[in-house]
């Protein structure tokens, strides 16, 4: 099977790209595209890390291949501040100290992305089974919850004012 | 079958820095030109937060606002020699050596400040916004922006110090052990408690009740994200981490994060975390290292509590159902031959 | 905000504490979170230079095995295989751990020579321009293996006529300064048993555990415009890597740059330097930039864990929970070499008998080399599996005796001013405190006189 070309709409943006046969997207954003806030904990879908969204929904970079998803709409971490603002994920995130090593965080970013566009209130037990695919060795997971909790309220109280 | 509540304590203490000693850590610091001051390291952050609390360090000891410092490290070819972020040293070591540099900086600081104001180093003082003042002062005092352009371009100095910190290597005595292992010790006492499920085995930690003794928190926001992440990571081994299930048997050896269990978001039990604080004379501000203790009591008080939920005395780690049920057969068998009376 | 926060108690050494400070004991948002959440943080892993080789491993597929031949055919004929290293193009092939520090001997191959010792231990490096060749190439890989008797128990690699795992030591155990163990001597503890109420002996065991960090051990080395190498790596301890790097290459030290700092989790995992210096000797043979970074399963299986450890207590106690004696006979399993290990175990020697003063104490504290991948550090080296067992033993020793297990340690607890089984007077302790504390917290009663109790002294007792 030869490489091909392979088209997608990355952070809003048009991308092409020369993808050998079996590229997973997480190794067409980050070898072909330079986009390295998608990371590689384990390459078998097993701990988030590379988790972007495809069309709105969490997948593991690592498990997609680059063709199945030719022409789609991929977000990634790179793509949620706007113009050098942080969104409210991102900002609750450093203010409830939900970042240690950081190696976790564009994975947990990307699925709490994900959830708050679906559900804008959801409770701990929405949280814990929304990041239950995403591994964290540092935190024991409890400032992560909040941070996410409290992004929800931010959120919320963001699209109340405006 | 039912579901049995237990509770469990343990209390312990644990060293900080490399055993025996021998494990030194430098940092230099110089100001810019316009006042910033850059701390070169080669020290490695895994999480810890070290790039946060050697700036922390560095700003209280040279009386400047935190915004004044910038933490460079990690290149062998900039910055000078550490150790290493092991043997919850980094705080402690580093911690010292940032202190020594910033205290040397902050004499030629003053010594400058001097010159440019007429007056006696000794009679200035820093204010923590950016301002060195003659002390009582409100008029006599000057930006460090202005004093480090001065240094620079009037007064041909550096503003720059050297540190490093070295506890002397000892050796054992072969014979005895008798050693200086340490610098200080930290200090923790769990009460875990927890629900066994005497049908599954399924062990649940529903509470850790933590109390911390750590000599100083720096930044308490940070002490707090180590403490309970650690707390989780002992609560982790307890119930489920080995990459040999059979030890000593080589079978069945989990090879990623489906088969390596660790709790998730969803078993994760309610932390009480308490921190108290007898500053060591040989640490930072009076810190201790604490990066490692903190997943140490939970694993034995999370045993001493299953026992006390269901009479099962485990000997061997990871707490697993599988171990929880055959503890709890060889319970009833006992019974049932008690039972049965004598043969 | 809403960040958690653990309330510290400021009234329990008020009299040693000054808090006049700005900056120290105030909440400083992390420096490094903003590059977090925004994904610019610079993981070794995300530099990319152009010409990337990917290094893989062939690793022994036998627990103990003498190499009867390796055969490069197949992979060598691999498309994008660029080279393929054996043990032969290592200038120094022995690891160096605690060289520098004059602890030997040197006992493991980066690459094995005649013979393997472990499961997964590394064979041979195919280095090829993508991940998939170089994996391929690691595949076609051919060794043949004459096996050998395996030992994986600790106390069976002790007894008479065990397989001898590792030739550098000629026997299954560390040496110390002429001891076959780590010994604490403190006191006299036959006596302390003769004349204790009670004797309590138990066994205490775990297995091995793996760090996980979430991000893998690895690094990215690129040759550089004055010849020298700039490491791109993960590891703990930036000049320890340089330093035992430039040992195995037989290279001035200078020729090595390392560049870290930034790392996704350690835990005690990423201090052996086993990844860069054969990514180094594959660099300067390639001329290229290499990559050589473990998959989760290396992490899990071949990169060292924490040992496993067995540990026997038996404790001198009397009526009134005084524990008088304590003899302890600890077994680390090193697995096939020693890595950080026999520093581990001397750590958990200078740890016994625990956070107690206890007047009798004797301990022998062995490393022992079994066939199984070689352990190292964890967060709590030579401690945590220690104080399992040694709070386990005082759980116990409180129900045979029928006491309050917080009253137990109390009792016990070591003081200012106490001498340590290893001859050091404790200074700055507060294990009392804190006993106190997490009674309170939790509503554990304790009468007067046990919370009047004090690090401070002996009083009371």
């Amino acid at each position: 099977m030869p490489s091909q070309i392979v088209s997608l709409v990355v952070n809003g943006e048009p991308r092409e790209f020369i993808a050998a046969p079996g590229m997973t997207l997480l190794a067409g954003l980050r070898e072909s595209l330079g986009l390295t806030a998608a990371k590689r904990g384990c390459g078998q879908g097993t701990c988030g890390s590379c988790t972007v969204l495809v069309e709105g929904q969490a997948r593991a970079a690592c498990l997609v291949a680059v063709e199945t998803v030719a022409g789609l709409s991929v977000s990634t971490l790179e793509g949620v501040a706007t113009g050098g603002e942080l969104d409210a994920v991102q900002s609750s995130f450093v203010d409830n100290f939900a970042t240690q090593c950081g190696f976790c965080t564009a994975g947990m970013i990307m699925v709490t992305e994900a959830l708050l566009d679906r559900d804008p209130d959801p409770s701990e037990e929405d949280v814990a089974e929304a990041i239950s695919g995403n591994v964290c060795r540092c935190t024991g997971y409890q400032p992560i919850v909040i941070a996410i909790l409290d992004a929800a309220r931010r959120r919320r109280e963001e699209r109340a004012s405006r | 079958m039912a579901m049995l509540r237990g509770r469990g304590y343990a209390s312990v203490n644990y060293p900080t820095g490399m055993n025996l000693g021998g494990d030194p850590s430098q940092a230099l610091i110089h100001a810019t030109t316009t006042g910033t001051f850059v701390i070169s390291l080669s020290s490695v952050d895994l999480g810890q937060g070290i790039k946060t609390i050697t700036a922390q360090c560095a700003a209280e000891t040279l009386g400047l606002p935190i915004e004044n410092v910038l933490v460079d490290t990690a290149d062998t070819d900039t910055g000078p020699h550490c150790m290493g972020t092991f043997a919850s040293r980094g705080t402690h070591r580093v911690g010292n050596a940032v202190i020594m540099a910033a205290a040397e900086a902050r004499g030629v600081m003053l010594e400058v400040a001097a010159e440019e104001l007429e007056v006696d180093a000794g009679d200035l003082e820093t204010d923590g916004t950016g301002y060195i003042r003659l002390k009582g002062s409100k008029e006599k005092s000057i930006h460090i922006t202005d004093l480090a352009l001065a240094a620079h371009f009037k007064h041909g100095r550096t503003i720059s110090g050297r540190g490093i910190f070295l506890k002397e290597p000892s050796a054992p005595v072969p014979e005895t052990g008798e050693m200086d292992p340490d610098s200080c010790q930290a200090h923790a006492c769990t009460a875990a408690v927890v629900e066994v499920d005497d049908e599954t085995g399924v062990v649940e930690v529903l509470e850790l009740y933590n109390a911390y003794e750590i000599g100083r928190a720096l930044n308490p926001a940070m002490a707090t994200q180590q403490v309970e992440g650690g707390a989780w990571m002992g609560l982790s081994h307890a119930l489920f981490e080995t990459v040999e299930p059979y030890y000593p048997s080589r079978d069945h050896g989990p090879r990623d994060f489906g088969e390596y269990l660790m709790p998730g978001p969803a078993d994760i039990p309610v932390q009480h975390s308490l921190i108290l604080e007898r500053p060591a004379a040989s640490g930072p501000y009076g810190a201790k290292g604490i990066g490692e203790m903190t997943a140490n009591a939970p694993i034995p008080a999370i045993a001493n509590a299953i026992f006390d939920a269901c009479g099962v005395r485990l000997e061997a780690m990871p707490f697993t159902p599988e171990r929880v049920l055959r503890g709890l057969d060889a319970l009833r068998a006992d019974t049932a031959t008690q039972d049965a009376g004598p043969a | 905000m809403t960040y958690r926060l653990a309330a510290i108690d400021k009234s329990s050494f008020a009299a040693e504490r000054e808090d006049d400070f700005t900056v120290i004991g105030s909440v400083v948002r992390r420096s490094d979170a903003l590059g977090h959440v925004t994904g610019r943080t610079e993981f070794f892993e995300d530099v990319a230079p152009p010409g990337l080789a990917h290094l893989k491993m062939h690793r022994s597929a036998r627990h103990h095995a003498r190499i009867a031949g390796v055969d490069l055919t197949e992979a060598l004929a691999v498309p994008g295989v660029l080279k393929i290293l054996t043990h032969a193009d290592i200038p120094n092939n022995l690891y160096t751990p605690l060289k520098l520090i004059g602890v030997g001997p040197d006992d493991e191959p980066i690459l094995a020579v005649d013979k393997v010792r472990y499961l997964g231990e590394p064979i041979c490096a195919v280095v090829a321009v993508t991940e998939a060749a170089a994996l391929e190439g690691a595949a076609r890989v051919k060794v043949t293996y004459e096996d050998l008797p395996a030992v994986f128990d600790v106390e069976e690699a002790l007894a008479e006529g065990a397989p001898l795992v590792n030739e550098y030591h000629g026997q299954n155990h560390f040496i110390y300064e002429g001891h076959h163990c780590r010994r604490i001597r403190f006191g006299d503890v036959e006596k302390a048993f003769a004349e204790a109420d009670h004797v309590f002996e138990w066994r205490y065991q775990s297995a091995p555990i793996e760090q996980a960090p979430v991000e893998t051990t690895g690094c990215v080395v690129i040759p550089q415009a004055d010849g020298r190498l700039r490491i791109h790596s993960d590891t703990q301890a930036c000049f320890f890597t340089l330093d035992n790097t430039a040992l195995i290459l037989e290279t001035p030290f200078n020729k090595l740059r390392i560049v870290g700092g930034t790392v996704g989790g350690g835990f005690g995992g990423k201090v052996d330097v086993v990844v860069e210096p054969v990514a180094c000797v594959a660099a300067m043979m390639t001329d290229r930039p290499v990559k050589f970074v473990y998959n989760r399963y290396e992490e899990m299986q071949v990169s060292s864990p924490r040992a496993a450890e067995r540990i026997y207590i038996k404790d001198a106690v009397m009526d009134d929970g005084r524990i008088i004696g304590r003899k302890v006979t600890l077994y680390v399993d090193s697995g096939a070499y020693a890595r950080h290990t026999p520093y581990g175990t001397t750590k958990a020697a200078a740890h016994l008998p625990g956070p107690y003063s206890i007047p009798n104490v004797w301990a022998d504290c062995h490393c022992v080399f079994t066939n199984r991948t070689p352990s190292s550090a964890m967060r709590g080296f030579g401690v945590t599996i220690g104080d399992f067992a040694l709070e386990s033993q005082m759980d116990r020793i409180a129900r045979a005796l029928d006491m309050d297990p917080l009253r137990l340690r109390l009792l016990n607890a070591y003081r200012d001013g106490d001498l340590k089984a290893h001859r050091k007077v404790a200074e700055g302790t507060a294990l009392v405190e804190v006993i106190q504390k997490a009674a309170e917290m939790s509503g554990h009663e304790l009468p007067e006189a046990y919370r009047r109790m004090s690090s401070l002294t002996r009083e009371g007792l």
